[in-house]
């Protein structure tokens, strides 16, 4: 019992010294607590609708899935800030928890569902035709006729991914440049498609003969990890590549990616990140990281609840383009000095015509 | 041999019976042994070695400290999950901050989050006719592969392959019931069967690998894992353009659901793919203890040498007992082609295959047990869903922690004893612990 006693006046000290400085918030009116996880909703929001409610459902990746599924949550935390609505998640762990969580989320009073994936497009459009009154907004997926309350939002990625291609073939000094995906899916190998055309488009501008090893557009095959989590393997096909000549890497591959960049780092390469600007959220490498190839799913899913907030919500699929800002290449940060300013000037020139229909990509 | 008087005595012998502690003693001498080899066929731990000595009354004591065992680990998996609960939830930390102030916060808020989460858990998975039905769709699949897993188990074959036995299965079932066109009376029949087939396929694979070459099957089963998913699947639904949905341009990698003339018939929102999923409990359950081929197998399990020298063809049992725990596995697959109507991707299976050797350990491996395990493990499914979109926002990470701690707690019984007081004598007399020990 003695030592009972004592483990137990030893254990109170402790909590005592670890939390003594805290205060209960219901005390002072103001948020004093000193705690950094309640200033953050101190922010006051630029509106606030108390009553509406977003939701969302994750693919079986997770949330945290450092890929499409986090910048697309990045969207609903930023929509609860910004307009002061309520929020709720629900992370399917298999695909059979889809419909589940779709229905959860029904119950809960959502008004606004937000999908993340072409795996949830049934589910989704099942929910729908259940629910009528609740919006629904799907990332990275369209129907070919929607039902009336959901909205697919898709990406023209590829219009980013040629101005870095474009990018990448002016600063190769080995003439050859590598892509690689992380699965054979549209939503990845239309990165590769405009990372290489913008690079063939280089080459008949400059009369140049710079080469891409990974991505055969033509033949529509080229590398991939099949998997966005195993870091090892992205590592493997980047460091097949840059045995192939490639001085400058795009990986498209989600978390998997990173390990590319890996091998692109200690290759002493260059890179350029997709889905978000790498020097942001794969900092330890931004002095690898020409560009970013950006897709702004979490601008979408903020809008598509903002819309539905003010009630315009219509069943239109969006787009992401360079035109819109839904699409972009990032800063060119620590190579911004590095870059002479006539390519910056001819990547400027190529969005413009983009967006104009001079130039189309896909 | 001594295994005749395993399970079925166990359950059937009577109460009275049971006050046999007497011969604990004799059960700890011989189990703390583990013969080599001998994966199988203790599944309560029990008797199984000493059949001398009053099987009956010592199989069921043996079945009451099961019993009392698993409970006190799910017991405790449910209290270690709501203290994390209780740690991970934002309010409840913020009441830390001035517990010395105010310590009547931190355990109320503590009982909140606890009781929302659990309840939102109870209320998914029990709470109505429609979650009775979620939870018993969700265990259809855990159950059979569970039962596959349990059946090699007993051989002394750790078949780690049900995932990729799942995956052959599902692409076979799939391809049949949305390609081939037949009346509404063979499709699901003809589906359901093909499924199987491919599941038992895969898996005598490995069962003739090994009784032809002396391959471990669990290196062989994780190969084929991988041949499954990153080979066969991820071409299938990658390359192959009759499996994936007709008028797909994109070509994304997922194949169309099967028609509703290939999908079991459903009743109060229970398909009835649930109803085989108990059959073939009960028919693991006849093979394996009323059947020749069952004493074979689990003969084998016990000691493939006497097993040898009795005239027995060890070969045999190992490609048979395979291809039935692959056939069970490809029923699980059906379970989710033919019963949820899944479309089929990469992602399909998740990780059902995995799980199904949790079921098995948890299960004892008995038929029975995986019976329940598999009913446990549905519902914690079904209820984690439902717990994060509760008010509390718990993470269903929990459940898959609590799920690891009941197995966890089941394979070290002499922890949980500990824990709960529950002091006796025997030692390691589970069936997981006794596959530590062989």
């Amino acid at each position: 019992m003695k030592k009972t006693a004592r483990i137990a006046v030893a254990l109170s000290l402790a909590a005592l010294a670890l939390t003594s400085c805290g205060e209960r918030p219901s005390d002072n009116d103001s948020d004093a607590s000193g705690d950094p996880s309640s200033s953050e909703s101190s922010t006051t929001p630029k509106e606030s609708h108390p009553d509406f409610k977003a939701c969302m459902v994750s693919d079986s990746g997770g949330f945290d899935d450092k890929s499409f599924n986090q910048t697309s949550h990045d969207g609903l935390v930023k929509a609860k800030e910004d307009y002061g609505i309520q929020t709720a998640e629900a992370e399917s762990k298999s695909d059979s928890d889809y419909a589940s969580n779709l229905e959860n989320l029904a119950k809960a009073g959502c008004k606004h569902i937000s999908t993340v994936g072409f795996l949830l497009g049934d589910a989704t459009e099942a929910a729908a035709k259940k629910h009528k009154k609740i919006d629904y907004s799907i990332v990275d997926f369209g129907y070919e006729k929607p039902a009336k309350n959901v909205k697919g939002l898709g990406f023209a990625t590829d219009q980013p991914a040629f101005l870095a291609g474009y990018l990448a073939a002016s600063q190769t000094e080995s003439q050859i440049v590598g892509t690689f995906g992380g699965a054979k899916i549209p939503t990845v190998t239309i990165f590769m498609d405009g990372f290489a055309k913008g690079v063939d488009y280089y080459n008949q501008e400059k009369d140049a003969d710079v080469k891409v090893v990974g991505w055969d557009v033509d033949k529509q095959n080229g590398s991939f990890t099949d998997d966005f989590e195993n870091q090892s393997k992205g590592q493997s096909l980047a460091e097949a590549l840059i045995r192939q000549g490639a001085d400058i890497v795009m990986p498209v591959a989600g978390p998997a990616g990173l390990g590319g960049l890996q091998a692109v780092k200690q290759a002493d390469k260059k890179a350029i990140w997709v889905d978000t600007d790498g020097c942001v959220s794969a900092a330890e490498y931004c002095d690898l990281l020409l560009s970013s190839v950006m897709k702004g799913m979490d601008v979408a899913v903020e809008d598509a609840i903002k819309s539905s907030i003010d009630g315009t919500f219509t069943n239109e699929p969006y787009t992401g383009t360079l035109e819109n800002g839904g699409v972009s290449l990032a800063p060119y940060h620590e190579f911004d000095g590095d870059i002479d300013q006539a390519t910056k000037d001819e990547i400027e020139d190529l969005k413009a015509k983009i967006i104009s229909g001079e130039i189309t990509v896909s | 041999m001594s295994e005749k008087d395993d399970k079925v005595p166990a359950e059937e012998s009577s109460p009275a019976e049971s006050p046999a502690r007497t011969d604990g003693p004799t059960a700890s001498s011989t189990s703390g042994e583990g013969e080599p080899g001998a994966k199988s066929g203790s599944e309560d731990a029990t008797a199984t070695k000493s059949p001398e000595t009053k099987p009956a009354g010592r199989s069921s004591s043996a079945l009451v400290d099961t019993v009392l065992t698993t409970a006190a680990a799910i017991f405790l998996a449910l209290v270690i999950g709501a203290v994390l609960m209780a740690l991970s939830n934002q309010e409840v930390i913020d009441s830390m901050g001035y517990f010395f102030v105010y310590p009547w916060d931190f355990f109320t808020r503590s009982f909140d989050v606890v009781t929302t989460s659990y309840g939102a858990l109870l209320k998914a998975s029990l709470g109505s006719g429609e979650a009775v039905s979620h939870t018993l769709n969700r265990a259809a699949p855990l159950i059979c592969a569970g039962l596959g897993v349990s059946l090699a188990f007993r051989s002394g074959l750790f078949n780690i392959g049900a995932q990729g036995q799942i995956i052959l299965g599902t692409l076979a079932a799939s391809y049949v019931g949305f390609t081939w066109d037949l009346p509404a009376v063979l499709l699901l029949p003809t589906s359901v069967l093909a499924g199987i087939l491919a599941g038992a396929l895969w898996g005598a694979i490995a069962g003739l690998l090994k009784a032809a070459t002396g391959a471990h099957e669990v290196i062989s089963t994780i190969m084929l894992n991988s041949i499954a998913a990153s080979g066969i699947l991820a071409y299938a639904l990658g390359e192959m353009k009759s499996f994936q949905r007709p008028g797909d341009e994109l070509g994304l990698p997922q194949s169309p659901p099967v028609p509703d003339s290939a999908a079991f018939p459903e009743v109060f929102g229970v398909h009835l793919g649930v109803l085989l999923a108990i059959l073939a409990a009960v028919v693991v359950w006849w093979l394996l203890t009323r059947s020749t081929l069952g004493f074979e197998l689990r003969s084998v399990g016990a000691n493939p040498d006497a097993s040898r020298t009795a005239g027995m063809s060890t070969g045999k049992v190992f490609i048979l007992t395979m291809a039935i725990a692959g056939a069970l596995s490809g029923l699980a697959a059906t379970m989710l082609i033919n019963g949820d109507q899944a479309s089929n991707n990469a992602s399909l299976v998740g990780t059902i295959g995995f799980d199904a050797i949790t079921v098995a350990l948890l299960g004892r491996g008995t038929p029975l047990g995986s019976v329940l395990a598999g009913l446990l493990f549905g519902a914690l499914a079904v209820g984690g869903g439902a717990m994060q979109t509760s008010s509390a926002g718990t993470a269903p990470e929990i459940v898959q922690v609590v799920q690891g701690l009941i197995v966890l707690f089941v394979a070290a019984p002499a922890a949980v004893r500990w824990l709960v007081r529950q002091r006796r004598k025997e030692p390691t007399d589970t069936f997981a612990a006794k596959e530590a020990t062989a």
